[in-house]
């Protein structure tokens, strides 16, 4: 049994472990306990996969060479990378404050929906690209931000539990969507709409191969230069602004914070109206930069996995997008040996080992007699 | 009109059945002060676990049996990780349902082309179940249903009755007082955690032996994190738990009993706003609690969420 918890019940005499709080677990410390608990979750995970009948090593190897083994490789881990990176710093932002918003998924949803009405009928053919391509991207911003709003309202204005909120709204979305390929935008009954038309894709780098010819055959389209945009807006805003450092109170302590002054009701649904804003973008890039047209699985659980990363990441913009390149390679990885059972149980026990672990990283274990500690 | 009331009701009970087990198992993991936003994945495990377990052994009751078993070792997981490692118990809920919905769909992918397993059977009671209405509704069913029925009084008398109900309530609302007490609160704590996850994985094979029956990833399709809605819908209370489980029930099998109307069936893509009704209905019963006094009457248990360390007891 480790933990003071347990010092009071144990006969005293016997060796004891004894947790003790770091000062400042140094970056140094974060990063080296990490990456023990990658090595310990991919063995457990491992384990899983011998009990199941795979053989791990064979797993891992050729996810990892789908997903990072080479050029191609590479270019469909960044095409991940994209909805992964803004879906996840959208979660940041709200667990910063301690808004449980687990509905990333249904963010997003709502994102590429409202970005393919306007690309299926606002705009004409002749619209210039960079217009089509800023009004898409602001009705996805609009309707991830919509979606989040809602659970943001009803728990600023009502208390309603965001944690159960958010998550019914997915499966809400989740019906709007499919509703809407299958009938009104449906084509033939196949949960699919037409393809949109070329001046609203995301460029693709293939298309700059007569200038350089290595890029050709690549899909990565410039909806990745969103991640650093981003990542830099998320930086700003959390570090260097009056309105991020009130998130942090909140999120350290809601009470302290409404007595030095900040609106909690407006700082919440402001708050889940830019994280549903950017899981929106996330869902705007795969109907414009990936699928060119929308469809019921247009994601992947990239929203639920966003939840994951952000966790890993700390809530810190830049690490967030480190771990969403590192998951982005993991889809990647599972696509390639055909199995998301295979991802989302990697996802669960790394989460899970990361999340015990943390207690390496904010104690100390102590092994003491126990006349120590008197 | 009453045939097809009967008809919703008699499903709703049916239905409900599965999201009441883990309602009642959330319930009490909460009332003794942990929350184990986990229910979901238990429930995928349970499922998945039930219907593999009836498949190998031609039983479904060894299914059950193996079922809750598993929920119960994934929840003490819980216990260990929220608990003894004391991590935030939001996130290991939450890595808890991610690590369920994996792993279900990696044991359970050759399950997914097994047709027929063996479900629980259904037993009309005698007499009773031939009374007009209440007879389809209540004494026509599988022998789950009736489970739940016996489950409801016993959790009501053991959370408001019993010695034992006095110490759950205590932990929860001061583990510090119930320490002083002499009651042992971790051990308690972790206790009821495992009940909790005994009954995730129990209302998960639910589903997979009595409802669908078959299985596939995902099959839970959110009823666990309803389970946890529900629980905050009954104000921690057994009695009220029921009838949220069985609406629920009754909503989500409602696009079904619709097709007995020539109406809906001409319509089919009135079926995607239906099946969005359990959803949006547990979020309009979490406001109805939110914004009546009911909340406050009710109120959560004080300690709910948060980690007892007894060196912190005077800070």
């Amino acid at each position: 049994m480790t933990g003071s918890t347990a010092s009071g019940t144990m006969p005293s005499g016997r060796l004891r472990l004894r947790l003790e709080a770091r000062d400042q677990p140094g970056l140094l410390t974060h990063v080296a306990v990490s990456l023990l608990l990658l090595v310990a979750a991919l063995l457990l995970a491992g384990v899983v996969m011998m009990v199941a009948g795979g053989n791990p090593l064979d797993v891992y190897r050729s996810m990892f060479g789908a997903g990072f083994g080479s050029k191609w490789g590479l270019n469909d881990t960044l095409v991940k990378m994209v909805p992964l990176t803004l879906a996840s710093l959208g979660v940041a932002l709200a667990f910063r404050m301690k808004m449980w918003n687990i509905g990333a998924e249904g963010q997003l949803l709502m994102g590429a929906l409202a970005a393919s009405g306007i690309a299926l009928f606002a705009v004409p053919p002749d619209m210039p690209q960079w217009l089509a391509l800023g009004l898409m991207a602001a009705a996805g911003a609009a309707g991830g931000a919509v979606w989040g709003i809602v659970p943001g309202w009803l728990r600023a204005q009502f208390g309603v539990n965001e944690i159960i909120s958010t998550l019914m709204l997915n499966y809400v979305a989740l019906s709007i969507v499919q509703f809407f390929v299958y009938g009104p935008w449906g084509e033939r009954g196949f949960g699919l709409t037409p393809m949109f038309e070329r001046n609203t894709w995301l460029p693709r780098l293939t298309e700059f191969a007569d200038q350089w010819s290595a890029l050709r055959g690549l899909t990565l389209h410039l909806g990745i230069l969103a991640v650093p945009v981003a990542i830099v807006f998320l930086a700003i805003l959390l570090n260097r602004t009056k309105f991020g450092f009130e998130i942090a109170m909140v999120g350290d302590n809601p009470d302290a914070a409404r007595y030095a002054g900040v609106r909690l009701r407006r700082t919440m649904i402001i708050v889940m109206a830019l994280s549903g804003a950017l899981a929106g973008l996330a869902g705007m890039n795969e109907v414009s930069g990936v699928v060119h047209r929308l469809l019921e699985h247009i994601s992947p659980g990239y929203g639920y996995t966003a939840i994951i990363v952000a966790w890993l990441g700390r809530f810190n913009p830049l690490a967030v997008a480190v771990v969403a390149f590192l998951f982005g390679g993991l889809i990647v990885g599972a696509d390639e040996i055909q199995s998301a059972g295979i991802s989302s149980l990697l996802q669960g026990v790394i989460l899970f080992v990361m999340v015990s672990g943390n207690l390496l990283i904010r104690y100390r274990i102590r092994l003491r007699a126990p006349e120590m500690l008197e | 009109m009453i045939a097809f009331l009967t008809a919703v009701l008699a499903s709703g009970v049916r239905t409900g059945t599965s999201v009441l087990f883990a309602t009642l198992g959330e319930l009490f993991t909460e009332r003794a002060g942990v929350l184990n936003l986990g229910v979901e994945g238990m429930m995928l495990m349970g499922a998945m676990t039930g219907f593999g377990v009836t498949w190998l052994t031609g039983n479904p009751w060894l299914g059950i049996l193996a079922a809750m078993v598993v929920g119960g070792m994934m929840a003490l997981l819980h216990a260990f990780v929220a608990l003894v490692l004391r991590a935030e118990q939001v996130v290991s809920g939450l890595a808890l349902t991610f690590l369920g919905s994996g792993l279900s769909a990696v044991l359970g992918s050759p399950l997914v082309e097994v047709r027929q397993v063996d479900r629980i059977p259904t037993w009309p009671v005698p007499f009773l179940s031939q009374i007009p209405v209440l007879g389809p509704i209540l004494f026509d069913h599988n022998f789950l249903v009736y489970i739940g029925f016996l489950l409801i009084p016993l959790c009501w008398f053991w959370i408001y009755r019993t010695r034992q109900g006095l110490e759950l309530r205590a932990i929860g609302e001061n583990p510090a007082a119930a320490d002083v007490q002499g009651i042992k609160v971790m051990r308690q704590r972790i206790l009821y955690v495992a009940f909790g996850g005994v009954m995730a994985g129990l209302g998960g094979a639910t589903l997979s032996l009595a409802l669908t029956p078959t299985w596939v990833e995902g099959l839970i399709s959110g009823q666990g994190w309803v389970a946890v809605g529900l629980v905050i819908f009954a104000g921690w209370d057994p009695i009220r738990a029921m009838f949220g489980s069985y609406l629920f029930g009754a909503l989500r099998r409602l696009p079904i009993d619709l097709q007995n109307f020539a109406r809906f069936r001409a319509n089919p893509s009135i079926g995607y706003f239906t099946s969005m009704l359990p959803y949006l209905f547990t979020i309009v019963a979490l406001l109805t609690v939110s914004i009546g006094d009911i909340g406050r009457r009710w109120g959560a248990p004080a300690a709910l969420g948060r980690a007892y360390v007894r060196e912190d007891r005077d800070a």
